[in-house]
């Protein structure tokens, strides 16, 4: 089984190396990780804390962006476009199941956001260090960022995966992944935000919300980062909605995210007819 | 019988209100190679990736190698070649073939004597990119190849080959079968299948219409023969009142007989003498005796 999955996870990090994908992730969040660090270095002096944390707070908001993106692009077409190609008829003719399968293109994709992560968060964080100095604290929110961006592309590699058994073609695999994109880190705020302006500072604002935020992985990956850290949180004015909550929630929501995902993904690509 | 390895009884697949495959009973015994024929949508690929176990039968069973389909045992069993195989562009045909190896469980080292078998080994570290249609079919060929399977399932194998990249891919077929993998090729005409299939199955509309060797077809099919007629200057009309027939332009005529009033009709045409300028004498075509069992020719 191992030997199956790996020699997927082989072929597909190959293919993403080839296709340039490693390059491009990587240079992606490199950019965006370095630019947002310098052009945000202003508050520092104002709020009493190091570069880097105001700079891990950057790039926390950046992340809820980029690592679910990421991952949908990376997983869109791992199904629908083979299945387009003839290929995924003839890898299931082989003795290897359908989880093999899943398990063998989810290793190298994550390896592939993993490195991306690691890469442009790790230099960024470098260099904020290196120019307005870094304490304990800010060290471990820079590597629980890292560690929590990895898990949130995990999720929407996860997601990715069965969007692109649903679709049936790539194209629509495609229109699906953005869609699932726009809701889950963009309109689902919006809707949250709406209603609490609507309760005002009610029984949904003050008991309701703070768990609503949590169930969606990309505002629990916002709240760990933010909770963790108080240094972080001051930074993102984020701490209300954090305070309320209980500290294991975000992180629980972000561990047992993946583990779902994974499992639609598994369902969705079993009642595909390749 | 036992030693079938793909044994199909009382098949049918239905996708909502359109019967895919209706009662399809058919087997193929170790060595043995069987062309199914029929045209795009009868129901062939279907089949395959009922073989395949891809998708669930609706109705009757299917075994491969005693097993059903899409079990580990039947997938080790089975080779597969899908109709136009689209393998990665961005990998070489090694990478790619070494990928079909592993998950096979056989060792790396048979990649290089598997490509050179099917004439790639001058292209093994190519771009699947940069490969011609026939060299991408002679990877999907090597990969079937793989591990002396029981069974092969080919989907139109020699779609969009030249004659002669179809000449080496049926050698390679032929191959196969000597060494006692059970062939199937599916395709839709019979003119592809000029390799030395031992029978060919013929399905029309989801049904099996036929299933026997050529001959077996030829001589129930009982067609009849064309004779062609070229008539001397003005002769036409009268060539056509002595002998029936019909007239296909100016100057010929043309007559179908059952192939046991052959001689006599051809005494009747050497009696006309000087009338007849020449004649050609058609026996029913491979693809004739097709469209004969699919249905075509009783409009």
């Amino acid at each position: 089984m191992i030997r199956r999955i790996l020699a997927i996870a082989g072929i597909e990090a190959c293919i993403a190396m080839r296709n340039r994908w490693v390059l491009t992730a990587t240079a992606i969040m490199l950019m965006f990780a370095l630019a947002l660090t310098f052009a945000g270095s202003a508050p520092t002096g104002s709020l009493g804390v190091d570069l880097l944390t105001v700079s891990v707070a950057s790039m926390t908001t950046l992340s809820v962006y980029l690592a679910p993106l990421l991952a949908l692009m990376l997983a869109f077409d791992a199904l629908a476009g083979e299945a387009e190609r003839g290929g995924l008829a003839l890898i299931l003719s082989y003795p290897v199941s359908r989880g093999e399968i899943l398990a063998g293109k989810g290793l190298a994709h994550l390896g592939v956001l993993a490195f991306a992560m690691t890469a442009g968060f790790g230099a960024a964080g470098g260099a904020a260090a290196m120019a307005g100095g870094a304490g304990n604290d800010s060290l471990m929110a820079l590597a629980r960022l890292i560690g929590s961006s990895i898990l949130l592309g995990a999720v929407f590699l996860a997601l990715g995966y069965a969007v692109s058994a649903l679709a049936g073609s790539s194209a629509g695999a495609a229109a699906m992944a953005a869609g699932l994109w726009l809701l889950a880190v963009v309109l689902y705020d919006l809707g949250l935000l709406g209603a609490v302006v609507w309760s005002g500072d009610g029984a949904f604002t003050r008991e309701v919300f703070p768990w609503m935020l949590a169930a969606n992985p990309a505002d629990a990956f916002r709240l760990w980062n933010v909770a963790a850290s108080e240094g972080v949180a001051l930074a993102s004015g984020m701490g209300g909605a954090a305070a309320a909550l209980p500290g294991w929630a975000a992180p629980i929501s972000l561990i047992l995210w993946p583990l779902a995902a994974l499992g639609l993904a598994r369902a969705a690509f079993g009642r595909m007819e390749p | 019988m036992t030693d079938d390895i793909l044994v199909v009884e009382n098949l049918a697949k239905r996708h909502g209100a359109v019967e895919a495959l209706t009662d399809v009973s058919l087997s193929l015994a170790p060595g043995q190679r069987l062309a199914l024929l029929g045209h795009n949508g009868a129901g062939k690929t279907t089949l395959i990736k009922l073989a395949l176990g891809l998708i669930a039968p609706t109705g009757g069973r299917i075994t491969v190698a005693g097993a059903r389909p899409g079990t580990h045992a039947a997938r080790a069993a089975t080779a597969y070649l899908p109709e136009s195989v689209a393998f990665h562009p961005a990998l070489t045909g090694r990478e790619q073939l070494a990928l079909f190896v592993r998950l096979a469980g056989e060792p790396t080292r048979v990649c290089g004597p598997l490509l050179e078998r099917v004439g790639l080994a001058h292209a093994a570290d190519r771009r699947i990119r940069t490969y011609s249609k026939g060299m991408r079919q002679r990877l999907g060929i090597a990969q079937a190849m793989l591990g002396r399977p029981r069974l092969a399932l080919l989907d139109e194998p020699a779609s969009g080959l030249d004659p002669v990249s179809r000449h080496d891919l049926y050698a390679l077929i032929d191959g196969l079968a000597r060494e006692g993998t059970a062939v199937l090729i599916a395709s839709h005409a019979l003119t592809e299948v000029e390799a030395r299939t031992d029978r060919i199955a013929i399905l029309s509309a989801g049904r099996l219409v036929a299933h026997d060797t050529l001959a077996g077809l030829r001589a129930r099919a009982a067609m009849p023969i064309r004779l062609r007629l070229t008539a001397r200057d003005g002769a036409a009309d009268e060539v056509q009142a002595r002998l029936g027939g019909e007239r296909i332009n100016g100057a010929a005529v043309e007559i179908l007989c059952a192939p046991q009033e052959k001689m006599d009709t051809l005494g009747r045409i050497a009696a006309l003498g000087p009338l007849v300028a020449d004649l050609d004498v058609t026996p029913p075509g491979l693809e004739a005796l097709y469209r004969h069992y699919s249905g075509e020719d009783r409009t």
